[in-house]
């Protein structure tokens, strides 16, 4: 992928985190995608998400397949370490990372190709596992590098830009995460970023998988007319069900909530996810609500966003590994080397 | 015609697969091996859990050679549906032992062999209550006629038993009786011992029996490796599980029950490349063990290693090939697979083990060069090394051995440089530094598969792109003096004659070629134990004028890697190609050369 340095600009009274960093620290390189491209709304909440949480740059890991996508994981966090691996296998190469080092904050970039085609396979074994990251899921419904193809997100009847409908039934990766158990289910639009935001914020917090599907129209190959991913469609179509806020274990969370709220998810840090209903709201602590909520959806041919499921209770990889808290990167050999004496006791059984 | 022998015959046993002959046979080759009397084992079984047709050969080999004969002096024929092959292979003045509950009056067909009727399924029967102890026991019953036709020690045999099933004492008598019943019939039935008989010895101390992908888990548990997925397939499986019972016996913490470890079993062998992949770029050591099929799945993420730099461990567990192939049959094919996986200009290095031992070795050495030379580095084994116990030196451990983790930079260091930059050559050595995620600011840094330069930036600039991948060039050749170096065995007769070969040859390469120079045909022997090869390699062949390359692929796939990746001559090689999957016996290998060097002679 192309980048470009992109120049730092100090302001003057700019707000600044826990850490003493401005917004502008959580920047990487200047985005190479068209102009109007949902990714970089996307990205631009994302790096806003970590400024809010305060966590330091390079104690952060973005990870990244192939596609327009999986490009944005460079405009972001220039001080994060990062790896745009292969395509469709970046949930392989998050777990083996995660497994390396658990204290670091694992964030995966993707799209609708990588992760529900070529990648679907590791998509939903990373669900099974409950590695500790957060998947965003940038869906448009279209290969872009390739220049228009649908992908499989793409809903029956859309449009592709030369007139084509699609006729496959589509792949949708919040009822695909519901069903292979995710314990972080959240749906978000790359136009509204009040709403992406916490949910990111909340997805970085929670201890497990967390997938955010976030529709993120493509400007040059799938925002016309009779197209179900364009920003109009969205905008039409979009009903948000449960606002999730993010509340930092150091802030006071004895907060009055208002009718039809409902109690706080404790989070493993401390910290606490504030669930709101809206319009139809359910209790996304209930899988099987949160099932029925977006089946009836889809059968409304609306596109239900929010907050759809958390579970705090399941084991996440290393919990399911019984791994120590130390992460295995940082054992010393001298732990780790059974020794001389150990061998040679050990081969008695070879005799 | 099979002279009478002391400690040195072949005894095979063709059994059923699934009715419990392996642990009988394993134990009846340990009695041996207790008794100080060297001996080879090879496990010729079918890719099936129950019901085929599954063959152990066992060579007591008093001279302690390590690879088959080709004979069989002794056949335990167990398996009615393989009765006319088992017959046929039978050296004549051999002896077959069968089961006449059910008499075979046409095995009388050969007059060269002699036929020994044991009754073994009614002597069960009628002492054993349980089906399935009825089956198993035949096992054991027939281990106890041949301890009496070979002269086997019984208090040998029976501690043996009592290892085997200490966590499971009621087991023990029921052997125990089984073991009696065959002896007690052979004593009083046949006139024994045979002419083919053990007697004890003292060539077994300081030597354990370990099959090679044991010792390759136990290997990677000293190597320091926390980290390790795969995807099970055979002939590798059992390397993963030596690791995961050492490291459940070895890291696990007394109190809290936590692991030092982790171990994924991947969804398929592309995920478990990506997850070793990923630990190592994080800093955990990291492996995946596999065979060919897996490295056909895996060979984009070999070049993404390879061209990002990431330290990569794969052990190939060679099996016969191509294809699904023939899953439980032993070759090296994959030679040339490895040694370029992947798309693009890609080498890798390669370590060839010969036996248990250096697979424990190896293992070792692997992790070193991969995190030294940050890229894939493969070991090849193979099911006949992986999967047989072989006797071996009793393995040992240097303890002030510390892992070579390469050119990887603190946060003390990174705090004093300007600038880090992850493909810079600063050293001049081709080796860049790098840094680990959450170590420090300046470590960022952005990897990719696509198209970088030295300075880390993404480029589609050719002289920036060429610039790169000369050096990994450079880097990679620049291995060659730190893999294994080649063992050369010398002829004490001068000779301008060589063989050269590699892994699991060697047993059957080394017993030829003694066998050889008793008959008047000297040769020097070099083995290869790594990729890129060394110079020592080239000037190996050129200082001979004519090497046997020996191997066990169809399109002699060493050779034609000399061929490429040195400056030697097409006709001073010549192929000795061994590829039916069967282990590799030493008489062909003899046979093959004496031949070409009679046409040589000839010619």
């Amino acid at each position: 992928m192309t980048s470009f340095v992109k120049p730092r600009i100090r302001r003057k009274n700019q707000p600044v985190n826990e850490l003493g960093l401005t917004r502008a620290d959580y920047e990487g390189a200047m985005s190479t995608l068209c102009a109007g491209c949902g990714h970089d709304s996307v990205t631009a909440s994302m790096a806003r998400a970590f400024f809010r949480l305060s966590i330091e740059p390079h104690r952060a890991v973005k990870v990244s397949g192939i596609g327009c996508s999986s490009k944005t994981t460079a405009y972001f966090l220039r001080e994060s370490h990062g790896n745009n691996t292969v395509h469709g296998r970046m949930p392989s190469v998050a777990t083996g990372a995660a497994a390396a080092n658990s204290s670091l904050t694992y964030i995966g970039v993707s799209g609708d190709g990588d992760s529900l085609s070529i990648g679907l396979g590791q998509f939903v074994h990373a669900m099974r596992r409950n590695v500790n990251m957060l998947y965003v899921l940038e869906n448009n419904g279209v290969y872009g590098l390739t220049k228009g193809q649908f992908s499989a997100s793409a809903d029956i009847g859309s449009l592709a830009k030369k007139g084509a409908p699609n006729e496959q039934p589509p792949i949708d990766p919040v009822s695909l995460a519901l069903s292979v158990g995710a314990t972080f289910v959240a749906r978000g639009f790359s136009g509204d970023r009040e709403q992406l935001v916490p949910l990111i914020e909340a997805g970085l917090k929670h201890k497990g998988f967390g997938l955010i599907d976030v529709i993120s129209p493509c400007v040059s190959f799938n925002d016309h007319k009779g197209s179900t991913k364009s920003y109009a469609h969205t905008y039409k179509y979009y009903h948000k069900s449960v606002h999730a806020d993010f509340v930092p274990p150091s802030k006071d969370i004895k907060v009055k909530y208002d009718e039809g709220e409902m109690m706080p998810v404790e989070l493993h840090d401390g910290g606490v996810i504030r669930l709101r209903k809206l319009e139809r709201g359910f209790d996304p602590r209930d899988r099987a609500a949160a099932t029925m909520a977006l089946a009836k959806a889809q059968q409304n041919k609306e596109i239900l966003t929010g907050l759809i499921h958390i579970d705090e209770s399941h084991p996440d990889m290393h919990e399911l590994n019984r791994m120590e808290e130390r992460p295995l990167n940082e054992i010393p050999y001298a732990e780790l080397n059974p020794g001389a004496a150990k061998l040679a006791e050990l081969q008695k059984n070879f005799r | 015609m099979s002279a009478a022998s002391t400690n040195d015959f072949v005894i095979k046993l063709a059994n059923v697969n699934g009715t419990g002959s392996a642990s009988a046979n394993g134990l009846l080759m340990k009695a041996i091996f207790r008794m100080g009397v060297p001996v080879v084992g090879k496990n010729v079984f079918p890719s099936n859990i129950q019901g085929l047709p599954t063959w152990y050969e066992i060579r007591v080999t008093g001279d302690g050679y390590r690879g088959r004969s080709g004979d069989v002096h002794i056949m335990v024929a167990m398996n009615a549906e393989t009765y006319e092959q088992d017959l046929a292979e039978l050296s004549p003045g051999g002896f077959l032992i069968y089961d006449n509950t059910w008499p075979r009056p046409h095995f009388l067909s050969r007059k060269d062999v002699t036929v020994l009727g044991v009754p073994l399924a009614r002597m069960c029967n009628e002492a054993f209550k349980v089906a399935r102890s009825r089956i198993l026991m035949k096992n054991m019953a027939y281990v106890g006629v041949i301890a009496a036709l070979l002269d086997l020690d019984l208090h040998v045999l029976h501690g043996l038993v009592r290892d085997m099933f200490a966590s499971k004492a009621k087991l023990i008598d029921l052997n125990m009786q089984a073991i009696a019943l065959g002896f007690d019939y052979a004593k009083e039935n046949f006139s024994c011992p045979l002419c083919f008989r053990v007697e004890p010895m003292d060539k077994t101390k300081g030597k354990v029996m370990i099959d090679g992908n044991t010792a390759a888990g136990l290997g990677c548990v000293y190597a320091g490796a926390t980290f390790g997925a795969w995807y099970p397939i055979t002939p590798s499986t059992s390397l993963m599980d030596g690791f995961a019972k050492y490291c459940a016996q070895l890291r696990v913490d007394e109190d809290t029950g936590k692991h030092k470890y982790c171990i994924i079993q991947a969804e398929d062998e592309l995920a478990a490349a990506g997850m070793v992949i990923g630990a190592s770029w994080n800093g955990a050591r990291a492996f995946t063990p596999t065979s060919g099929p897996g490295i056909s799945l895996m060979s984009e993420f070999i070049g993404f290693a390879y061209y990002a730099e990431i330290p990569f461990v794969l052990f190939d567990i060679q099996r016969v090939g191509p294809s699904t192939g023939m899953p439980t049959r032993t070759q090296q094919c994959d030679i040339q697979l490895c040694a370029y996986a992947s798309h693009g200009d890609t080498r890798h290095i390669l370590l060839f083990p010969a036996d248990p031992g250096e697979c424990f070795e190896m293992a070792v050495q692997a992790h070193d060069l991969a995190e030294r030379f940050q890229t894939p580095v493969f070991v090849l084994s193979d099911i006949d090394i992986g999967m047989n116990d072989w006797m071996v030196d009793e393995l040992s451990w240097d303890d002030s051995y510390q892992p070579d983790r390469g050119k990887v930079l603190s946060a003390e260091q990174l705090e004093k440089i300007e600038k880090f930059h992850r493909y810079l050559d600063v050293d001049g050595d081709h080796i860049p530094y790098r840094t680990l995620p959450g170590v420090h600011p300046k470590g960022a840094y952005f990897t990719r598969g696509s198209g970088h330069n030295k300075w880390g930036g993404y480029t589609e600039d050719g002289q920036e792109y060429k610039e790169l991948v000369d050096r990994l060039r450079l880097k990679w050749a620049s291995s060659a003096d730190h893999v294994p170096a080649p063992v050369i065995i010398k002829s004490e007769k001068k000779t301008n004659c060589a063989i050269l070969s590699l892994g699991s040859c060697d047993g059957a390469v080394v017993e030829a070629r003694d066998r050889l120079e008793a008959k008047g045909l000297p040769l020097n022997y070099m083995r290869v134990r790594g990729f890129p090869f060394c110079s020592e390699v080239e000037n190996f062949i050129q200082n001979h004028e004519q090497v046997y390359v020996v191997e066990q692929n169809r399109d002699a796939q060493l050779l034609n890697l000399l061929l490429a990746e040195t400056r030697v001559k097409r006709k001073k090689l010549l192929s000795v190609l061994h590829y039916s999957g069967e282990p590799l016996d030493y008489r062909f290998v003899f046979d093959e050369i004496l031949k070409a060097s009679e046409m040589r002679k000839s010619a």
